[in-house]
């Protein structure tokens, strides 16, 4: 602080704690705490707010338990979001351990930029592609046709399919700079030890470079996992009949009903519910969260 | 023929850098052997050649007699201990040491004894369970040590493995890596820019210098006839003379510097095409008060007195400006000259060396 004081002067410095309060308590604070109060009260005609029957209660969480169909929407919610998190892990392992210890070092820079580029254009253009590519119709099918590897077409946007490949594309990244990370800290003559008291290429990932990246992996994880179950985007452009996402239901809430009461109850459980999840699945694989923060 | 290490016409090239230069040496089966060399020599690229890390680009490597060329390091019969050791920090002192069971299917019981059996050979008993960050460095070492023989290796590569360690510490591990070696009859191929270590552990010692071996030879002779004027003045002090051959009769020469003409022995290969210059020892030099008779001397300075306690080092000058040292051993009755005093440095015809000057190379740096 007194750096801060030293280097920009009170004026400067000033403007920039206030800026910055400002942002946290006005823009991010604020919102929740509105949102977290009303969580709480009835959702109730104008008139009737601030009167006798404007009482705080449970109810709202409770609608979420009374509803079987919410929470089988829940539950699918955090499988298939659990499902992205692996494949999107499968994918980005071996591309980052190539990246970080096989590609040579000159050509590293560029492999990352051809990552990057489709991170350039917005998320709805992306899913929306991909809108255009699964289409029953549309040129996936017609190349797998036209390559003979299937004879009939595929409706790649019934049940999960096209959530799930919307969002491995969409957030496969958040997986690979973590692992990244924590496989490139990794001394690589570990490897080479290991290698050389005779352990063959799938023991040196078991014992020596998975255990390494054991806190990227889980940062990966749980960015994946959180952003998926949270996401609305892809879910509105690549769902199908089938397949109903719980922030679906927050935005049913809100929108539809115009209940912000009950939307944001909604919202919060799904916060609370992700978090436990997230949590136990922490425990049982043995991460703790000051990993995470490495 | 098990231990027994072959390199015949080995170069490594990195693009246009030539690491190792045509080395060719054969290193027999429980033999410790040192390659000494600055840093950036390519004794490492050898190391990782044996390992089988790095691919030569021309020549072949033998062990045991078998051609490795096509041989995965995780199939060859060496153990490499990393500089930095490479321990997995991740797993605790046994399973660090079992690691090459575990990798060979041995069952977890029998791993845990051997790991055991092998911490009381590297005088660590009880440090099994503990974590490799709670080890001191020599600790470490040990650990490392242990975690090689595992494997029962026929051949041991060991690179720079001391040079973490604090001077006692190093001193002590020396006499323990050969104890080791000793004790396991493992060929030890060892690593190292200390000259000291090469000498007081080794067989045989292999001096390099830009990828090329220099001379491989016991260290009594590394050390008192050197090859060339590398391996003279990279192993131990040397005063140096340049000059030329001016007369030479069998294996000794008259040579003619610009501090006088002095008798010497010829060193091996000198012809006279090459560049030479005139190598005496330190220790083969004596300060007396008037020239001696009969061999050689020249006037000199006192500049500055070293007191070392088991020796004495005097560096002198002479009119020239060219400084020499002066190395006595300290019996307790040696006197020590006074600085700006003028004295004649003596040496002996036979001590003072002529040798091929190949001082210019040594300026490569890694």
């Amino acid at each position: 602080m007194s750096e801060l004081l030293r280097r920009y002067g009170a004026t400067l410095s000033g403007l920039f704690v206030l800026l910055t309060a400002f942002w946290l308590l006005v823009l991010v604070i604020l919102p929740y705490i509105y949102l977290f109060e009303n969580s709480f009260r009835p959702y109730l005609p104008i008139t009737e707010v601030g009167g006798p029957k404007d009482v705080y209660s449970l109810d709202n969480y409770l609608t979420f338990f009374r509803s079987s169909i919410h929470i089988k929407v829940f539950f699918s919610t955090i499988v298939y979001s659990s499902v992205v998190t692996v494949l999107c892990f499968c994918i980005a392992y071996p591309l980052a351990y190539y990246l970080s210890k096989v590609a040579k070092n000159a050509i590293v820079p560029s492999l990352f930029l051809l990552l990057m580029i489709p991170l350039w254009v917005s998320e709805i253009l992306r899913s929306f592609a991909w809108f255009i590519i699964l289409a029953f119709k549309g040129p996936l099918n017609y190349g797998l046709l036209g390559l003979g590897i299937i004879s009939d077409p595929i409706r790649w946007l019934s049940g999960f399919r096209g959530i799930i490949i919307g969002f491995v594309y969409t957030y496969v990244l958040f997986m690979l700079f973590p692992l990244y990370n924590a496989i490139q800290s990794l001394d690589t003559n570990q490897i080479e030890a290991a290698q050389d008291l005779g352990s063959p290429w799938w023991r040196t990932h078991w014992r020596v470079i998975l255990p390494h990246a054991k806190p990227g992996i889980a940062s990966g994880s749980v960015m994946v996992f959180m952003l998926s179950a949270g996401s609305i985007l892809v879910p509105t452009l690549l769902a199908s009949t089938t397949s109903r996402w719980f922030t679906e239901i927050i935005q049913q809430w809100m929108f539809e009903s115009q209940d912000w009461n009950t939307g944001s109850a909604y919202a919060f459980l799904l916060l609370l519910l992700c978090t436990v999840f997230v949590s136990v699945v922490m425990r049982i694989f043995r991460v703790r969260l000051s990993d995470i923060a490495k | 023929m098990k231990g027994s290490v072959e390199l015949d016409g080995v170069s490594a090239d990195f693009g246009n850098f030539r690491a190792v230069d045509k080395v060719t040496v054969s290193i027999k089966p429980g033999e410790f052997f040192s390659f000494l060399g600055p840093s950036g020599c390519g004794k490492t690229t050898i190391l990782r050649m044996i390992s089988g890390f790095v691919t030569p680009s021309e020549g072949s490597v033998r062990i045991g007699g078998q051609d490795v060329r096509n041989i995965r390091p995780n199939k060859r019969p060496t153990v490499l201990i990393f500089q930095n050791l490479a321990l997995f920090p991740l797993m605790p002192v046994w399973e660090n040491i079992a690691f090459g069971l575990e990798v060979r299917g041995v069952g977890k019981a029998a791993r845990r004894a051997k790991a055991e059996e092998l911490l009381k050979l590297v005088d660590l008993p009880g440090a099994a369970d503990k974590a490799i960050t709670q080890l001191s460095g020599g600790q470490k070492q040990r650990v490392a040590i242990a975690r090689a023989l595992a494997v029962e290796p026929a051949v041991m590569l060991l690179d720079e493995p001391l040079s973490a360690l604090d001077l006692k510490l190093r001193q002590h591990m020396r006499a323990e890596l050969r104890a080791i070696q000793k004790r396991t009859n493992v060929t030890f191929i060892y690593i190292t820019h200390d000259q000291g270590e090469a000498l007081a552990m080794s067989d045989r010692v292999a001096v390099m210098s830009q990828g090329r071996l220099q001379q491989v030879a016991v260290p009594q002779d590394i050390y008192n006839r050197p090859a060339n004027g590398f391996v003279a003045s990279f192993v131990g002090e040397n005063n140096i003379f340049a000059g030329t051959i001016e007369s030479r009769s069998g294996g000794s020469a008259l040579f003619k510097t610009g501090s006088g003409t002095f008798k010497a022995s010829l060193g091996p290969g000198i012809n006279g095409a090459t560049p030479v210059k005139l190598y005496v020892r330190p220790e083969q030099t004596r300060l007396l008060e008037a020239p001696p008779q009969g061999t050689n001397s020249i006037p000199v300075t006192v500049a500055d007195v070293a007191f070392e306690g088991n020796f004495i080092n005097i560096h002198v000058e002479n009119g020239e400006g060219h400084h020499f040292t002066v190395e006595t051993r300290n019996d307790g009755t040696a006197r020590v000259p006074l600085r700006g005093s003028t004295m004649s440095m003596a040496f002996d015809p036979e001590h003072a060396i002529v040798l091929a000057d190949e001082s210019g190379i040594q300026g490569r740096s890694a």
